[in-house]
């Protein structure tokens, strides 16, 4: 079996490491070090400055901004997601109780999971685009509906009126999430004996409670994985903020990727840019790690 | 019997449809009159929790419907009456889509790549997972660490040194440039998800086809391959799917219009028709843009979403 093992793993470790090691590591190592240096894109000429580049950062108010914009959506986007794809698989896997104490799925779950579960399909860059044709001031599926429905007022200039860009983006970025969280959490229930949820109805339980003292506890494993992924894309964000409104109007969308982007691709501040990708390497780091932490509860074994 | 009638749920008002559940259980004897109130109110809840799914299944669909629908209108229509239905089928939107808005070439130039990076992606993501699932040498444990801890960074942290990495190789602005760099940023999770699936497969197949003369290359690519099939494919549809709307590594790499792939094109189409002004055009143009994955989807959606979900969990 051990027999001529080498020629194998040299064929079958080799290329992958190389092409891993020179488009993956080494860029990630470099990056690391050109956040040490004054390097100006365009020119080959730099010097290494040691931590000035972090020191600036410190009195930098866009990067504030920016990391303060990724902490509104990091606290946001997985308390919103969770709360709605969990009270949404929860009214599709045991919202129907059909006859007298059995608890089942609705009537057309199969069909609701199949809509909720297409905007995952889409690209970033198609839900963008999408959107900010929805939010189009002037011919937006939404200000249409909300003149026809004769509430003129509300309908405001979504994207280019700093007061509402970040939570016109905010809504796209749950809309385009809720759907895969809705089937993850509905996996998981159903692997929650049905007896349980039999046995609390019986019991006179309410459906808000079956779900806070039941389902959560529960799914608990699953609700952090997911709390963990979205904590991750809420300190991202750079994709669809680039499609939607480029961190505009006035940066109150302005996200720390988008900073980097900025300076390095605008600017041309190589140095400075990889150090806020450094910086933003940590944040996501111990966001992960403290999130880990903090959710830990004693694991719930199912018989 | 009224009872019945009322925990019943709206749709299933007769009370036959209130004594089998959907699995075809039947039902449990009654509770009892203790919770005859409370009944009501789940009554009247039910009834909600179906308000609440058919709001959330119209706050998706409807945007999606909206952009098909649009693209089948003029730019009066478009303008003017954004809630009406297209007067026409006018299909030379989409033609012009394809031709003026270059979505054809932003297709074709996605197929390119996706074909390469796909491939590459499963065959090097694969032998690796292999390797690292079912031998030990010096090594091997900081080899997987390697690979899986590339998941921990963010991806616009490499922007500026890959930027400058790959254009010192001349790969910057090419088609074979992008599946490279697609392929190397897809091997973190391709390696992680399929060498947990190649260490449930059993060691005593792999033995008996070496007993059987077969070499380690042949026991590979005959027996232990096709056996991985399942894992094969969650991660295919997986990565299949990162590919085709990847965003962020084509904006930093490529530069010139005619190279660019589907999302990327259709972004700058967007900005590019703020200018201009041809609405039916970049409707058109999303429509072509979203159809494709939401049709495969229609077809393929079980696979697709245990394939996704289960990519999550691991």
């Amino acid at each position: 079996m051990r027999h001529g093992k080498y020629p194998l793993l040299l064929a079958f470790l080799l290329p992958p490491l190389a092409l891993y090691g020179y488009f993956v590591v080494s860029p990630y190592a470099q990056s690391f070090l050109i956040a040490m240096t004054n390097w100006q894109g365009l020119s080959p000429a730099y010097e290494f400055v040691g931590f000035d580049n972090f020191k600036r950062m410190m009195g930098d108010e866009y990067v504030w901004n920016a990391l303060l914009n990724n902490l509104w959506l990091l606290v946001l986007l997985p308390l919103l997601t969770i709360a709605l794809g969990l009270f949404l698989a929860t009214m599709l896997n045991v919202g129907g109780r059909g006859g007298r104490s059995t608890v089942t799925g609705v009537r057309g779950s199969g069909l609701y999971k199949v809509i909720y579960f297409a905007p995952q399909m889409l690209s970033v860059s198609i839900v963008g685009v999408l959107w900010a044709e929805v939010y189009n001031p002037r011919s937006g599926l939404l200000n249409s509906a909300l003149r026809a429905l004769g509430l003129d007022g509300l309908a405001k200039i979504w994207l280019g009126d700093p007061a509402y860009a970040f939570w016109a983006v905010l809504a796209v970025m749950v809309w385009a999430n809720v759907g895969f969280y809705v089937v993850l959490f509905g996996a998981a229930m159903q692997s929650v004996p049905r007896d349980i949820y039999e046995a609390a109805a019986l019991d006179g339980a309410s459906r808000l409670t079956t779900l806070v003292r039941i389902t959560v506890p529960l799914l608990w494993d699953t609700i952090q994985v997911a709390w963990v992924y979205l904590a991750i894309l809420a300190l991202d964000g750079f994709a669809l903020i680039h499609v939607m409104t480029r961190g505009g109007p006035n940066f109150s969308t302005d996200v720390v990727g988008l900073r980097l982007y900025t300076e390095a691709f605008g600017d041309y501040k190589w140095g400075y840019a990889s150090a806020i990708g450094v910086v933003m390497f940590f944040v996501t780091l111990s966001v992960t790690v403290l999130s880990l932490r903090l959710t830990r509860r004693e694991r719930i074994e199912l018989s | 019997m009224s009872e019945q009638i009322m925990d019943a749920a709206p749709s299933a008002v007769d009370e036959r449809g209130s004594q089998t559940t959907q699995a075809g259980r039947p039902a449990k004897p009654a509770a009892g009159e203790a919770g005859r109130g409370r009944k009501a109110f789940d009554g009247t809840l039910n009834v909600f929790s179906h308000a609440f799914l058919v709001v959330w299944g119209l706050l998706t669909a409807l945007p999606l419907l909206w952009v098909v629908l649009s693209s089948f209108k003029d730019d009066a229509e478009i303008l003017g009456d954004p809630w009406g239905l297209p007067s026409a089928l006018r299909f030379d939107n989409f033609a012009r889509a394809w031709t003026h808005g270059n979505i054809g070439q932003y297709f074709v130039n996605t197929g390119i790549v996706l074909a390469g990076s796909l491939t590459l992606t499963m065959l090097l993501g694969a032998t690796a997972a292999y390797a690292l699932a079912r031998y030990k040498f010096v090594g091997s444990r900081l080899v997987y660490f390697v690979f899986v801890g590339g998941m921990m960074f963010p991806v616009v942290l490499a922007f500026v040194p890959l930027f400058k990495i790959v254009g010192g190789v001349g790969l910057r602005d090419t088609l074979p440039g992008l599946m490279l760099i697609y392929t190397a940023y897809s091997l973190p999770f391709t390696v992680f998800f399929l060498t947990a699936f190649f260490r449930t497969l059993p060691d005593s197949i792999a033995e008996a086809a070496y007993i059987d003369g077969c070499g380690p290359f042949r026991t590979f690519f005959r027996v232990m391959l096709p056996m991985a099939k399942p894992g094969l494919i969650s991660v295919g549809i997986f990565n299949f799917l990162g590919h085709w709307n990847q965003y962020l590594l084509p904006v930093v790499l490529i530069t010139s219009d005619e190279k660019q792939v589907l999302a990327q094109g259709l972004a700058n189409l967007a900005i590019s028709e703020g200018y201009r002004g041809d609405y039916s055009r970049l409707f058109a143009g999303l429509t072509l843009a979203m159809l494709p994955v939401l049709v495969v989807y229609a077809v393929f959606q079980r696979q697709v979403q245990s394939g996704l979900t289960a990519g999550q969990m691991k």
